[in-house]
């Protein structure tokens, strides 16, 4: 298991969490991916979402489960999780191209259009992107949300940005 | 001599939140830290919180300090003793008098309940340079860098991927650092995974089964040694390899600042899951001396999350004893308050706490 020895998730791994959309559903639209795998005591996602599209319950410990078809891909719980493990894929945004939205603390932000550097789970450059949307809402307490465009292949890939 | 009902050492987010506890109920509360200001580690807590709305999850650490310091400042029989060192207790029969330094003097306290919520301290590593300037403990980064805004230099080896090692690893990448690699002694990341993640994507490798074995510099850190580690914990020949580093931060766990709690004469256990040597205590956090209490790190090291809850019960549990609470209305408090803990010890991460603290409360009866 390379969660635990490297930090970051092999796709096998993330596929059977729970809080993972379907690739039948990643193909029709925006969509959050809750990258959780461990019981931590946490459940902030499960109150920030509008349309009770995750559920955790009682026990706080239990991951999130996500009910995809109730999912807009809104974003609004990007920001609430504790341990930034929340992103939105839009693989519908082009024929060749997916949004992704994901929370980030570094400042100074990128700018709208800019074009950035597309790291993956383990920070190595796949790919160019290009800065879509930077929003820092009072809401997100510092935590802005950004979308950006991808290739369709890195998708599932793409996790946080480098400004170049 | 100075006299209060309650007196607490510590104004961390345990000592604090025992404070607003007690006085909420009437209790007369004196709290003494030896810093500048209050808060405790929460004012360089300056990531979310985990939990539920309850534990204020989501929430940065900064911002639940300022909120308890609002809530003590509300409260008219709390007094704060700020550049307060208690250097000793001692007993009498019904009460306890605390040897404090104020202000360069010393004065007499004395309490007929006492707190000490006196919070942790880092453990080392020794190694070959460790006592080169910029070989520090993560505490003291995170008082730089998010305190005081200064950091300590500009390449990075942290040592420990415990959730401390991944937050000040996150910390001094916002501020700017490189941090060129974690290592773990150990063959797993030992903090959480979505901490880990967020430094493994930005390119932060994780070395695990890896340790320091030497530091170079002339008089300051110029170069750290990495060797790998087998099952045995013995270092594997060849292996190792040269960082050029200009900063080595140890983040290898915490132990109990226990000191008063032993002169005071409080029974102690070893655990090593609440970090070593604690306090053994009751349901209502109070230890083997009567009318001595603990809570949060001291009680056994956990999150500031859990020590606040743990303050709570023993500002509760202080009232109740000193008469300004009902017995029913206290036990439904405490009740409350107990759950909200037990919340935060579940799960992989917190069974063996939650189980340790079980034990020490069983342990507490036959003492």
């Amino acid at each position: 298991m390379t969660l635990l020895k490297d930090g970051f998730f092999d796709p096998e791994e993330l596929e059977n969490l729970p809080g993972v959309p379907s690739k039948k559903r990643l193909i029709q639209g925006p969509v959050v991916v809750i990258e959780c795998a461990q019981e931590i005591p946490c459940n902030p996602c499960e109150e920030a979402c509008h349309k009770k599209a995750i559920q955790i319950g009682d026990s706080i410990i239990d991951l999130p489960i996500l009910d995809a078809d109730k999912c807009s891909g809104c974003g609004l719980c990007i920001a609430s999780c504790p341990g930034q493990a929340i992103f939105v894929v839009d693989t519908t945004y082009s024929d060749k191209e997916a949004a992704i939205q994901l929370p980030y603390e570094f400042l100074p932000y990128p700018e709208e259009e800019q074009l950035v550097n597309g790291l993956n789970r383990a920070g190595e450059k796949v790919c160019s992107a290009k800065v879509l949307k930077v929003l820092n809402h009072k809401k997100f307490d510092r935590t802005a949300v950004i979308t950006i465009v991808v290739p369709i292949q890195y998708a599932m890939e793409v996790r946080n940005i480098a400004l170049r | 001599m100075r006299k209060t009902e309650f007196a607490i050492v510590g104004a961390g987010p345990a000592g604090l939140s025992a404070a607003i506890e007690a006085a909420r109920a009437g209790v007369k509360v004196v709290l003494a830290d030896e810093n500048q200001r209050p808060g405790g580690q929460l004012f360089k807590q300056i990531h979310k919180f985990f939990g539920s709305e309850a534990h204020h999850a989501g929430v940065r650490g900064i911002d639940i300090g300022t909120m308890l310091l609002q809530q003590v400042s509300q409260q008219k029989n709390v007094e704060i003793m700020l550049d307060s060192v208690v250097w000793g207790i001692f007993r009498a029969n019904t009460s306890h008098t605390l040897g404090v330094i104020h202000n360069s003097k010393n004065i007499h306290l004395k309490a007929r309940k006492v707190l000490l919520a006196t919070g942790a301290t880092e453990n080392v590593l020794a190694f070959p340079g460790w006592t080169l300037a910029g070989v520090m403990g993560a505490g003291a980064i995170q008082t730089l860098v998010n305190v005081h805004r200064v950091l300590p230099g500009k390449r990075v080896l942290m040592v420990g991927s415990g959730n401390v090692g991944l937050i000040v690893s996150y910390q001094l990448l916002q501020a700017g650092a490189e941090v060129v690699a974690i290592v773990e002694a150990l063959p797993k990341i030992g903090g959480y995974a979505v901490h880990a993640g967020k430094v493994a994507r930005t390119g932060v490798p994780i070395l695990t089964s890896t340790t320091v074995k030497e530091v170079h510099g002339k008089d300051k850190v110029e170069k750290a040694v990495l060797v790998q580690i087998d099952k045995n914990w013995q270092p594997l020949t060849g292996t190792e390899r040269e960082l050029e580093v200009d900063v080595v931060c140890l983040a290898c766990g915490l132990s109990p600042l226990a000191e008063l709690a032993w002169i005071t004469g409080c029974k102690f256990t070893d655990v090593p899951e609440l970090g070593g040597h604690v306090p053994i205590h009751n349901e209502n956090m109070e230890t083997t001396v009567p009318g001595i209490y603990v809570a949060g790190d001291l009680a056994g090291i956990e999150e500031a999350s859990t020590a606040i809850e743990e303050g709570r019960l023993v500002g509760i549990a202080v009232a109740e004893a000193l008469g300004y609470l009902a017995a029913g209305e206290a036990k439904d408090k405490k009740t409350e308050i107990s759950s909200r803990a037990e919340q935060l010890r579940e799960g992989p991460f917190g069974i063996a706490r939650k189980q340790a603290k079980e034990q020490l409360i069983c342990r507490s009866l036959s003492e």
